[in-house]
C-alpha cells in the first residue's frame, strides 16, 4: 500500500462567475521516501491538488470530492480538530513565497519552536534548543545567533531554509514543497534541493514537489505527474519521461526548456489554456496540439499505459497518427 | 532599543520647546497691555511702569521667555484670576479626574472595539460581522452629548440604577467613584470603540489573508493561536496608531462628557476658564494638553518598536 493515495480528486471553487473547476479526476500515489514532482504551467491545478492533502484550501468556497488516504486513513472527512494534528506533524508544507510566509513579528527560533511545542510537547527550552539544531540541519551558518533574529534580517534563501526547518521539525511522513526554489537565485536553488534530498535519505520523508521547472524535476524527482487544465496528462518515472515523453504537452514543455546549445528564441506552445469554467468532452490540449486530429476533439483521451509505470492521456502519443 | 527610546525622547523635548515658544508668543500677541489692565484705567504712567518692571515685562522677549520657562519648570504657573488659587494646585486637583475618566473610556474602547473588530474579521460576511459593523457605524455617528443625555435618561431617570451626575474621588469611596464614572466612561469610549473596531477589523482582514497566517495554519496550530497570536500581533501596529491619533478626540470628548455629567475634570476646567477669560489657566491648560500629546505619541512610538521588530532594529525608520 502506498503512503498517500489520492483517488478521483476533484476540486472546484465558488466564484462570482460560477464554479471554477481547478482539479478534475486526479488519481495518484506516493510511496515512502519517494520524491514526486507535480509539474505544469500556472493554473494547471498542481498547487490545488497538493494543498488538498493538508486541507489548506479556503474552507468556505472550496468544493472537494474524491478520496485522499494517508496511511490508509481518509483525510477528506477527518474532523478539523484531528486534521490539525496531521498538519505540521504528518503532512507539512513549504510555501512558495519565502519573503512573506514567515511572520514578521516573531523570531525565526520562535516560529520553529512553535510547531515542536504543538506536536512534540517539548518544553520552551527543549524546543528552542531543537530549533538551533534544525537550522543547522538545513544549512544555516551560525544557527545559535540566527534563531534570535527576525525574518527581515535573513535573505530569501535563508528564509526558505527556515520554512523548511519548520516543515521538517516534526519529521513529517509527507512534505509538500510548493515551488520551493522559484523565488531563489539559481546558486541557492541547488542548496535547497540538496536539503530535500538529504531529508528523504535520512528520514525517509516522501516529498511532493510542485514545480514548473523541468530542470528541478530532472535533478531531484523520482517520478513526475504532468498536469494540464486540471487533469493529469502524463505520469512516469523521471528518466522514462525525459527519454520518451508521450504527451505532446510534455514534449512542448521540454522543447520550451532553454538549452545552452541552441541560440535564439525558445520554442513556445501556441494558443491559450482553456477556461476552467467549461469542460467539453474532448482533449483539453487539442486546440494547441500540433498532432491533433478529429478524434481528439470527439472525445477525451483516457490515461493509458505507455510502458512500465508510464501513463499518458493521448490518442496519438509521441505524435503518431 | 535604548538608543531608539533616547532618540524619540530627544525629538519629544524639541516639540515641547517649540510649543512652549508658541504658547508664550501667543499670549504676548493678545491685544492689550497687561500692565495697563492690572494698574487700572486711572493709573499714572509711573505706576504702569512700576508694574511692568515688577512682572519683568520691560525686559526683551527672549529674557521674558526664559523667565517663563524657569517659572514653568519650577511649577509656578501663576494664579487663577478667578479665585487667586495657584494654577498648579488647580491642575493637580483636576487632571487625575480626567485621567481616570479617559483611562476608563479607553479600557471600554479597547475591550469592546478590538474585541468586536477581531470577531467581525474572523466572521467576515456573517451575522456577527454585520452586527459589529452596524454598531460601529452607529457608534461613530452618535454625538457624545446625545449619547450622554440618553444614558442619563435611561440609567438614571427611567431605571434608576446609576446616578445622573456628580463625582466622588476614588480615594474617598472607590465603589461610589466607579459607579459614577461608568456611564461617562461608556459615553466617552463609544465613539472611540467604533473607530477601533473598524480599524481592527480591516487590519485583521489583511493579516488573516497573509501568507504567514497560512503558514501558521499549516503548522496545525489551533485557530485561537492563528488569530490571537499570528494575525493579531501584526494588526496591533494599526490599532496602536489609531489609539495615539484618537487621544486628541478623547480630550475634546472629555470636555463635553464632563460638562454633561458635571465631573470636575480637566475638560470642565478648560470650558470654565475660556468662559471667564481666565488667561493663566488657559495658558496652563494648553501647555498640559501639549505635554499630554507629546507623551502619548512618545509612548505610541515606543509601543511600535516593541510590536514591530523592523522598527526596533533599524533604529526608527518605518520601513
Amino acid at each position: 500500500m502506498s503512503l498517500l493515495e489520492i483517488t478521483d480528486l476533484q476540486v472546484g471553487f465558488d466564484t462570482e462567475d460560477g464554479l471554477v473547476q481547478a482539479v478534475r479526476n486526479i488519481s495518484l500515489t506516493l510511496d515512502e521516501g519517494e520524491i514526486l514532482a507535480l509539474c505544469g504551467e500556472s493554473g494547471c491545478g498542481k498547487s490545488v491538488t497538493a494543498m488538498s492533502v493538508p486541507r489548506l484550501l479556503p474552507p468556505g468556497t472550496t468544493r472537494l470530492s474524491g478520496s485522499i488516504r494517508l496511511d490508509g486513513r481518509e483525510l477528506t472527512t477527518l474532523p478539523e480538530s484531528e486534521m490539525r494534528k496531521v498538519r505540521g506533524k504528518t503532512v507539512s508544507v513549504v510555501f512558495q513565497e519565502p519573503m512573506t510566509s514567515l511572520n514578521p513579528s516573531f523570531t525565526v527560533g520562535y516560529q520553529i519552536a512553535e510547531v515542536l511545542r504543538r506536536h512534540e510537547g517539548l518544553s520552551r527550552q527543549a524546543a528552542a534548543k531543537r530549533a538551533v539544531e534544525l537550522l543547522e540541519l538545513v544549512g544555516i551558518p551560525a544557527p545559535a545567533r540566527r534563531v534570535k533574529e527576525y525574518p527581515h534580517q535573513l535573505s530569501g534563501g535563508m528564509r526558505q531554509r527556515v520554512m523548511i526547518a519548520i516543515a521538517v521539525a516534526c519529521s513529517p511522513r509527507v512534505l509538500i514543497a510548493d515551488e520551493p526554489t522559484t523565488a531563489l537565485d539559481v546558486t541557492i536553488q541547488a542548496g535547497v534541493l540538496d536539503v530535500f534530498r538529504d531529508l528523504r535519505d535520512r528520514l525517509g520523508t516522501a516529498i511532493i514537489l510542485i514545480t514548473h521547472d523541468l530542470g528541478v524535476v530532472a535533478d531531484i524527482a523520482d517520478r513526475a505527474v504532468v498536469m494540464y487544465a486540471g487533469r493529469a496528462v502524463e505520469q512516469a518515472p523521471v528518466a522514462e519521461l525525459f527519454a520518451r515523453p508521450r504527451h505532446p504537452y510534455t514534449l512542448g514543455l521540454m522543447n520550451a526548456l532553454p538549452s545552452a546549445a541552441v541560440n535564439g528564441r525558445l520554442a513556445e506552445i501556441p494558443g491559450m489554456v482553456p477556461s476552467p469554467l467549461s469542460d467539453p468532452d474532448q482533449c483539453a490540449f487539442s486546440d494547441r496540439c500540433p498532432y491533433a486530429q478529429a478524434d481528439c476533439r470527439a472525445s477525451r483521451p483516457p490515461l493509458e499505459r505507455q510502458g512500465a509505470g508510464h501513463l499518458a492521456a493521448c490518442f496519438h502519443p509521441g505524435g503518431q497518427s | 532599543m535604548l538608543w531608539f527610546i533616547l532618540r524619540r525622547c530627544g525629538s519629544a523635548i524639541l516639540v515641547l520647546f517649540l510649543s512652549s515658544v508658541l504658547i508664550f508668543l501667543g499670549i504676548r500677541a493678545l491685544p492689550g497691555d497687561p500692565a495697563t489692565v492690572m494698574a487700572g484705567q486711572e493709573a499714572s504712567p509711573a505706576a504702569v511702569e512700576a508694574i511692568r518692571k515688577e512682572f519683568g515685562l520691560d525686559k526683551p522677549l527672549p529674557a521674558q521667555y526664559l523667565d517663563y520657562v524657569g517659572q514653568t519648570l519650577t511649577g509656578n504657573l501663576g494664579r487663577s484670576t478667578q479665585d487667586q488659587l495657584p494654577v498648579i494646585d488647580i491642575l493637580a486637583e483636576r487632571i487625575p479626574v480626567t485621567l481616570e475618566l479617559s483611562a476608563l473610556a479607553m479600557l471600554v474602547a479597547i475591550v469592546v472595539g478590538v474585541g468586536a473588530g477581531i470577531v467581525a474579521a474572523v466572521r467576515r460576511g456573517k451575522f456577527a460581522d454585520y452586527v459589529a459593523t452596524g454598531f460601529g457605524l452607529a457608534g461613530l455617528s452618535v454625538p457624545h452629548f446625545w449619547l450622554g443625555l440618553l444614558g442619563i435618561l435611561l440609567f438614571a431617570v427611567t431605571w434608576q440604577v446609576l446616578p445622573a451626575s456628580g463625582y466622588v474621588p476614588f480615594t474617598e469611596d472607590p465603589a461610589e467613584n466607579l459607579k459614577r464614572m461608568i456611564l461617562p466612561a461608556i459615553v466617552l469610549g463609544t465613539g472611540f470603540a467604533a473607530i477601533l473596531m473598524r480599524q481592527t477589523r480591516s487590519a485583521m482582514l489583511g493579516a488573516l489573508s497573509a501568507d504567514y497566517v497560512r503558514t501558521a495554519r499549516s503548522k496545525g496550530l489551533p485557530e485561537a493561536k492563528v488569530v490571537g497570536a499570528h494575525a493579531l500581533r501584526n494588526s496591533l501596529t494599526t490599532v496602536v496608531t489609531v489609539l495615539g491619533l484618537q487621544l486628541g478626540a478623547l480630550i475634546s470628548g472629555a470636555v463635553v462628557t464632563e460638562q454633561i455629567f458635571v465631573i470636575p475634570g480637566f475638560g470642565k476646567l478648560t470650558v470654565d476658564a475660556v468662559l471667564t477669560r481666565n488667561y493663566p489657566v488657559i495658558q496652563a491648560v494648553v501647555l498640559v494638553t501639549v505635554i499630554g500629546y507629546v507623551v502619548v505619541n512618545l509612548l505610541v512610538d515606543i509601543a511600535y518598536a516593541f510590536l514591530n521588530p523592523r522598527i526596533r532594529l533599524s533604529g526608527g525608520s518605518h520601513d
